[in-house]
């Protein structure tokens, strides 16, 4: 972490936090992820007065009373609507949406999906921990099937939710995932999101040490995550492993797993990532089933999916610009009169 | 044989046939042509549920209601001189809204033996024959063939024909009123300005109606309905949803505020959502949300950027609305929030009206959550109290529930314009303090005004940073706080903020007869012109009774207790199972009884005065 903060940096990144005492549980992921969004947004050239930060229910959503920006912690589910209100009415304004898995896949997943079909600017961060911690533990959309907890002594029953595949579906323009153990790459990806013009979503795995600590140790923990996790890179091949040792290469619609070192394999044979390749990034959302044994596919981290398409605040002021042009300035005795009037005298 | 011409004071036409008949669009053109010839008048629309229910069949009948007249109006009548049916469903559906030895105007192309069997009246039957039986007065017309020789010239096919057959029909309803056919032929020319074959049609069946009603004489009589003494001023005819719409718009001009509103379509709410869509150069952003609680929320979001925050619907959307409704309490942010209330619970009658969201207005959220509540008493009022909604919501920095109704909503009656210049003025409390001055002072985002508002600061300047939630504020910073004697200090001041609005809102009056008494009837919302009519009758006849209507139903006006302590009964009449009652009886308690009726229906002018005098017995 030493390498992102410099004293001046720190200096700056405390202009950013609000004289709130934060209150995550000790060891929590997202005092990094917090850290990293501090860190990163004075080089971002926007004022703190531009910025509101809009969360929902649970401890990701305490987000916004720790950062010295506008902000509304909302109620569970809704951040993604309040922060549509808000960016539709304040296109001026850089606003941020702080939600978790059961705020943002659960209770508010419709928010979720219809924000991102929309694509309003909005840089939605998913702090996903796999559980319920501000509830005290119980099993999450995202929880493993099987996951034993409080609501699910016998494991639970549900089948988890592949937030990417679903934001894909949901026509996502901007699709990534991060890690709050790998501070470096998570503020690149901040950085990315925040650069993205129309609702982009940072999904970021955040361990909760209280209820579900070591859910993502398999991609954190440094004897197996050079094996199951890969990191894309745009216009690179899909390399992952000590040395990257192993690469993907498509086999019609089949991703495999090769070890180049066993195998005669070139370079321009592997899967070459491209962020605007759509039916690419469908493939790459389905890494994520069973993906921690030996030869099965590993858990991709950095951009998937990116595409520009005109954002929705976007083509609104076109359509108040076009009634202005039409109709003129407002004429409000003419708009009470309406077509059919008569005068008593 | 020659027509007698007859003068009238009230008359009530009910026109009904298929939901495809055009039923509605006759209707408004018979009420536009009849507010033109300076009658008060009051109309509503009767519509199925279904969009296309089988054609011919009796949940398919669509209707609309007018009563008129040479005197003051205030309820679309309950029951009619004049039905006029295009076929055997819409009799059958419709006959009890005729008084005894009312005429009916009967299209007989429908009342063949398919529209009988589709209507469900036995094969053998003759529905007509025995509504002339029953004295009713018939009037037969073969108006799908005489709209079909009237047009063969035209080129236009069979299907397209049949769809003139409502002009002939308003063509001769015209004539019958002795109305102008002007204002529809304007109309129909603007209306199919791209299709003149389509809107030359319509005129000529209308005319030919007008002519068929002379030549033939058909009937003996004819009526003519002098102009009613109406306060002079200009004026057009308005629907509640409309009025709502306009409310908006001019809020918007007046604060100098955008508005954004947040909705999803609702009947019958849906129309306000539609008119405030096409005011985008009002200022005016609207937005149709995924749900019903992404619209409001939406709305609370834009408010807090510095919007009038609206969002429109109907009972049961706004039951999903009341968990942000109160965390716009806790934000303290301006918020309308717009109930076009609905038969209920549940999908109920949506299309039917009733006016049982009161308590869901004053009650329905959890924990102690204080707001505002309006409601109008007429499709005019409705912008009366709308705009009133705005003005309290952005003055007060509190959610303002409005409550209209099916029955106003789709309902209209004349309304006399305002001037613009007099639409009083809305300040809101926005705090804006120089970015670059010395002034170092800490920004409170909960202090207060004399009438316990807070400023509204937003976002964008440097000075007035700050974070607002759910979570219970300490006292002036809006900091999070568990601190128990905060929470009671906010609780309070949450409530007393709302009944301060009790200083700025006028004082209740007595709308009819003395300000003491044996009886006042206390009404709210859309029961004022049954109410009103009820009560002029029953003191016509010598009944000592007085009326007064709220319009402001939290905060209530300051001196209600005092006004009703100054009956000896109290009458509360109410399409619900009983509720204003409830609250009269808790805040000042009086003894109160209840006239309740929850047929989906406004109240019937008849029963009530039945009830009123029932009193004096």
């Amino acid at each position: 972490m030493s390498t992102l903060t410099t004293p001046s940096k720190e200096k700056k990144r405390k202009s950013y936090a609000s004289n709130q005492e934060v209150r995550w549980c000790p060891g929590c992921g997202d005092y990094t992820i917090l850290k990293q969004v501090q860190t990163l947004l004075p080089t971002l050239g926007v004022e703190p007065e531009n910025i509101a930060f809009v969360a929902g229910i649970g401890c990701s959503s305490r987000f916004p009373y720790y950062m010295d920006t506008y902000g509304i912690h909302g109620i569970h589910g809704r951040a993604p609507a309040i922060a549509t209100g808000l960016k539709t009415s304040r296109p001026d304004l850089s606003v941020w949406v702080i939600t978790g898995d059961g705020d943002g896949l659960s209770i508010g997943g419709n928010h979720l999906i219809h924000s991102l079909r929309r694509n309003i600017d909005l840089n939605i961060l998913l702090f996903n921990n796999e559980i319920y911690g501000l509830t005290k533990g119980q099993y999450s959309p995202t929880s493993q099937k099987g996951h034993i907890s409080k609501s699910s002594p016998q494991g639970s029953l549900d089948n988890p939710f592949n937030p990417l595949s679903l934001a894909l579906g949901s026509r996502g323009t901007f699709l990534a995932r991060t890690m709050d153990r790998d501070p470096k790459h998570l503020q690149k990806m901040l950085e990315r999101s925040y650069q993205h013009k129309g609702t982009s979503l940072l999904e970021i795995y955040q361990n909760c040490i209280v209820f579900n600590d070591g859910a993502f140790e398999p991609y954190t923990n440094k004897a197996t995550r050079n094996k199951t996790s890969l990191y894309l890179q745009q216009d690179q091949p899909l390399l992952f492993g000590e040395n990257n040792r192993y690469g993907v290469r498509l086999d019609g619609l089949k991703p495999v797993v090769v070890d180049l070192q066993e195998e005669e394999v070139s370079a321009d044979e592997l899967w070459i990532h491209d962020e605007s390749d759509k039916t690419k990034a469908w493939l790459l959302t389905t890494f994520f089933e069973n993906n921690f044994k030996d030869n099965l596919l590993p858990r991709p981290f950095g951009v998937l999916y990116s595409e520009q398409i005109p954002t929705y605040e976007e083509q609104l002021q076109i359509q108040i610009e076009q009634a202005k042009e039409r109709h003129g300035k407002p004429d409000l005795e003419k708009l009470l009169k309406g077509n059919d009037t008569w005068v008593v005298r | 044989m020659s027509v007698i011409e007859k003068h009238k004071k009230v008359v009530t036409v009910r026109f009904s046939g298929d939901s495809g008949d055009g039923i509605q669009l006759t209707g408004s053109q018979f009420s536009n042509t009849t507010a033109l010839s300076g009658n008060d008048l009051s109309t509503f629309p009767d519509y199925p549920a279904e969009i296309r229910a089988p054609a011919g069949s009796v949940h398919g009948v669509s209707a609309f209601q007018i009563n008129f007249g040479s005197q003051r109006i205030h309820t679309p009548g309950d029951s009619c001189d004049v039905l006029v049916v295009m076929n055997a469903a819409a009799l059958k559906a419709n006959i009890t809204s005729l008084k005894p030895g009312g005429i009916i105007i009967a299209n007989m192309d429908g009342f063949g033996k398919k529209d009988l069997a589709l209507a469900r009246y036995d094969k053998t039957s003759d529905p007509l024959g025995d509504a002339k039986k029953s004295g009713f007065q018939l009037i037969k017309i073969d108006v799908t063939k005489l709209t079909r020789e009237s047009l063969k010239d035209t080129g236009l096919s069979t299907k397209e024909m049949d769809r003139s057959k409502n002009m002939f029909v308003l063509g001769v309803v015209y004539w019958l009123y002795n109305r102008p056919l002007d204002p529809t032929i304007e109309f129909l020319t603007s209306k199919f300005k791209s299709k003149p074959e389509i809107a030359e049609a319509n005129i000529k069946a209308m005319k030919d109606g007008y002519s068929f009603a002379i030549a033939t004489e058909v009937f003996s009589e004819r009526y003519t309905i002098e102009a009613a003494p109406i306060e002079p001023g200009s004026y057009r005819n308005i629907t509640g949803n409309d009025a709502v719409v306009l409310a908006i718009a001019s809020a918007a001009q007046t604060s100098d505020l955008p508005v954004f509103l947040g909705s999803y379509p609702i009947t019958p709410a849906s129309e306000i959502l539609h008119g405030l869509s096409k005011l985008k150069h009002y200022g005016i952003t609207t937005f149709q949300a995924e749900d019903e609680i992404a619209a409001i929320t939406s709305a609370i979001g834009a408010s807090y950027g510095g919007s009038i925050g609206v969002t429109s619907s109907s009972g049961p959307g706004v039951a999903l609305k009341s968990e942000a409704i109160a965390l716009a309490t806790m934000l303290e942010l301006p918020l309308v929030i717009i109930n076009v209330q609905r038969a209920g619970p549940s999908t109920g009658l949506p299309t039917k009206t009733e006016q049982s969201d009161l308590f869901q207005a004053l009650y329905g959220r959890a924990g102690d959550c204080p707001v505002a509540v309006l409601a109008a008493r007429s499709p005019a009022d409705c912008y009366a109290m709308t705009y009133e909604a705005c003005k309290i919501a952005v003055e007060h920095m509190i959610p303002v529930i409005m409550l209209s109704d099916g029955y106003i909503a789709n309902g209209a009656e004349p309304w006399k314009l305002p001037e613009v210049k007099d639409l009083y003025a809305i300040k809101p409390p926005l705090y804006r303090p120089a970015e670059n001055g010395s002034d170092a002072s800490p920004f409170f985002p909960y202090s207060r005004n004399e009438d316990f508002v807070r400023p509204w600061a937003i976002p964008g300047n440097k000075k007035t940073i700050h974070r607002i939630g759910g979570l219970e504020k300490e006292d002036q910073t809006g900091n999070i706080s568990y601190d128990p004697d905060n929470h009671q200090h906010m609780t309070r001041m949450r409530e007393e903020k709302r009944d301060a609005i009790a200083k700025k809102i006028p004082l209740q009056t007595i709308d009819e007869g003395p300000d003491q008494g044996p009886l006042l009837v206390v009404g709210w919302g859309s029961t004022y012109g049954s109410i009103k009519s009820a009560i002029m009758e029953a003191r016509e006849e010598g009944y000592a009774v007085s009326f007064t209507h709220l319009k402001y139903l939290s905060p209530l006006p300051l001196n209600l207790g005092d006004l009703l302590s100054r009956f000896d009964k109290i009458l509360v009449p109410e399409i619900n199972n009983g509720q204003l009652i409830h609250v009269l009886r808790d805040t000042y308690q009086v003894q109160v009884e209840g006239f309740n009726k929850v047929r989906g229906q406004p109240l019937k002018v008849h029963e009530l005065k039945a009830a009123i005098i029932e009193e004096f017995s």
